[in-house]
């Protein structure tokens, strides 16, 4: 079964005669337990997406269900099913780590205590500070205790909206490690991010940009099918080599990447050290794409096709 | 203190002490003239304090530090002319226009009427904003947002530019034109130093530190760094360090 389904949902913000289109018609559908993200910078619709997903927020046009429900009609029952992690943290900053998930539970009619085993590993680390006020927490606490929050009411789907960003590496990687354990639970999880890096912990992801899903599928799929071949290459003057390599004709894309620059090149352009050696190139090898690779090929296609 | 005439940043035994707290515990680096220079830590490191301390901002408790010639305890406002500053969080007015912003943080940089002019001009159209200046800096899409306020951090024609977590939530395109602006800065003498949370850009930098509980735990080229802690990435480089943090973030 299906656990979350969209048709078509758009969703255009007005204000006074200017107009932005956070989404265009979007359709997707995610299954039950299935650990979904919408990976895309900042304005690129993945919010927006979600509070209509929560039913925080109505569409424009489409059709929406979350756990089999209906985002239009049965907005109560949804929400006592699906836990959700707001991009900005709302917590109550004046209160403690433990009133506020006290907060959270008697809104939803439970207590903390009959739902501890879903959050026993989390709060773990917690605990430490429960006296503490919410607001003097570190970022990646706070993200902590606010996914324990979503949490306390045992929802059957959790939206997630950028709760790795501004966080630093360490605190992302044990939070992924948090959604992994919630995942095999069988709790449906919409995820979004904008780190290209964390695609690969989904089981399918989105690549969203300017209110469009680029591309969906899993990231693997989205690696293998990528069409072109991606060279990743060295020299001495990393700068003056890029810029060289922008004018090549036989150079689709490139770009920096990490102490390398990535070529995308055609399936008849060569890859041997000699060809590439005239542009200052010190080292090639050919390489697998990865997210990043896929997100800039999607977003160069649609700027040359506009 | 002793200073290489190549040198933009010094530190030596930099300390800040809050109460009994230790931020920042004795970091001694240099940065040198045109270099980008990666200052890397997980939240609560004492990137920020180190950072404040060396713009000017913060006295130190002990050590010493100059920037940019000047020294940080004497002539913080020496610094604070010869630096320019960008943040993700903090760097332009939401509610003044573009042109607004740029002809502002000119003036508070002491530019001339006729040097500001000549500047909005030359900026706007660089940036291909010569259309969207009167349109209000809120209603830029967060990449031109970003390529704005580095450019701006870089008006005055600073000595060093402090660039904390710059390109946070951009898309990859746009970060990577973000970091040739970087590239070409650097080259035309400009010293560059960046706090991130994207591991593959330490890649982009010359140099990076990583601070685990105020202390720096490791400083050098990407490449030596990834030799020395055997790791295919900068990401396994700084988990490696990070895990031995014993300070809980705040």
């Amino acid at each position: 079964m299906k656990s979350i389904t969209a048709e078509d949902i758009s969703k255009t913000y007005r204000r006074g005669k200017e107009s932005i289109t956070a989404l265009h018609p979007v359709s997707f559908s995610v299954d039950r337990g299935e650990l979904f993200g919408c990976i895309g910078p900042d304005g690129a619709g993945k919010t927006s997406l979600i509070r209509i997903l929560a039913t925080l927020l109505l569409p424009d046009s489409g059709k929406a269900t979350v756990d089999g429900l209906d985002i239009h009609r049965d907005l109560a029952a949804i929400r006592k099913r699906v836990g959700y992690m707001p991009g900005r943290f709302s917590l109550y900053q004046d209160l403690s780590v433990e009133e506020n998930l006290r907060f959270f539970a008697t809104i939803f009619n439970t207590t903390v205590e009959k739902n501890q085993h879903l959050i026993r590993d989390i709060y773990a680390q917690l605990a430490p500070f429960a006296h503490r006020p919410a607001g003097k927490l570190s970022g990646g606490m706070k993200q902590k205790l606010a996914l324990c929050c979503a949490l306390i009411h045992e929802p059957s789907v959790l939206f997630l909206d950028e709760p790795t960003t501004g966080v630093d590496a360490v605190s992302r990687k044990e939070f992924w490690e948090m959604l992994h354990t919630l995942r095999q639970r069988g709790i449906t999880i919409l995820v979004s991010t904008p780190y290209m890096d964390e695609a690969g912990r989904c089981d399918r992801v989105a690549l969203v940009q300017d209110g469009r899903f680029l591309r969906v599928d899993t990231p693997q799929g989205l690696t293998h099918q990528y069409p072109k071949r991606v060279l990743a290459v060295k020299g001495e003057d990393m700068y003056l080599l890029l810029q060289t390599l922008k004018q090549e004709a036989s150079v689709e894309i490139a770009y920096p990447f990490g102490e390398y620059h990535h070529v995308v090149i055609a399936d008849d352009v060569p890859m041997d050290g000699a060809y590439w050696q005239k542009f200052g190139v010190r080292e090639v090898q050919r390489i697998e794409p990865d997210i990043e690779d896929c997100f800039i090929l999607e977003m160069h296609q649609r700027q040359t096709n506009t | 203190m002793n200073q290489q005439a190549s040198d933009a940043i010094v530190a030596r035994s930099l300390s800040k002490r809050f109460g009994d707290f230790t931020a920042v515990d004795r970091i001694t680096f240099s940065v040198k003239k045109g270099e980008i220079f990666g200052f890397l830590g997980a939240n609560g490191a004492g990137k920020t304090t180190a950072m404040r301390m060396l713009c000017g901002l913060s006295k130190p408790s002990s050590g010493e530090a100059s920037v940019a010639g000047y020294d940080v305890y004497t002539q913080p406002e020496k610094i604070k002319q010869r630096i320019g500053y960008m943040s993700q969080k903090f760097s332009l007015y939401e509610d003044l226009t573009v042109e607004e912003n740029i002809r502002f943080y000119a003036g508070i940089y002491g530019l001339t009427l006729t040097d500001i002019r000549k500047k909005t001009t030359d900026l706007l159209k660089r940036l291909h904003l010569t259309d969207e200046r009167r349109n209000l800096v809120r209603e830029l899409p967060p990449g031109w947002k970003q390529k704005l306020a580095f450019s701006i951090a870089l008006i005055h024609r600073p000595d060093i530019v402090f660039l904390d977590e710059p390109t946070g939530g951009v898309d990859p395109l746009t970060r990577r034109e973000f970091w040739e602006m970087i590239y070409e800065a650097a080259r035309g003498g400009t010293t560059v130093f960046a706090t991130t949370h994207y591991m593959d850009e330490a890649e982009y930098c010359n140099r990076v530190s990583i601070m685990v509980d105020g202390h720096i735990a490791a400083m050098g080229t990407p490449a030596e760094l990834k030799q020395q802690y055997t790791a295919t990435g900068m990401n396994e480089v700084f988990l490696q360090l990070a895990r031995q943090a014993t300070r809980q973030a705040d």
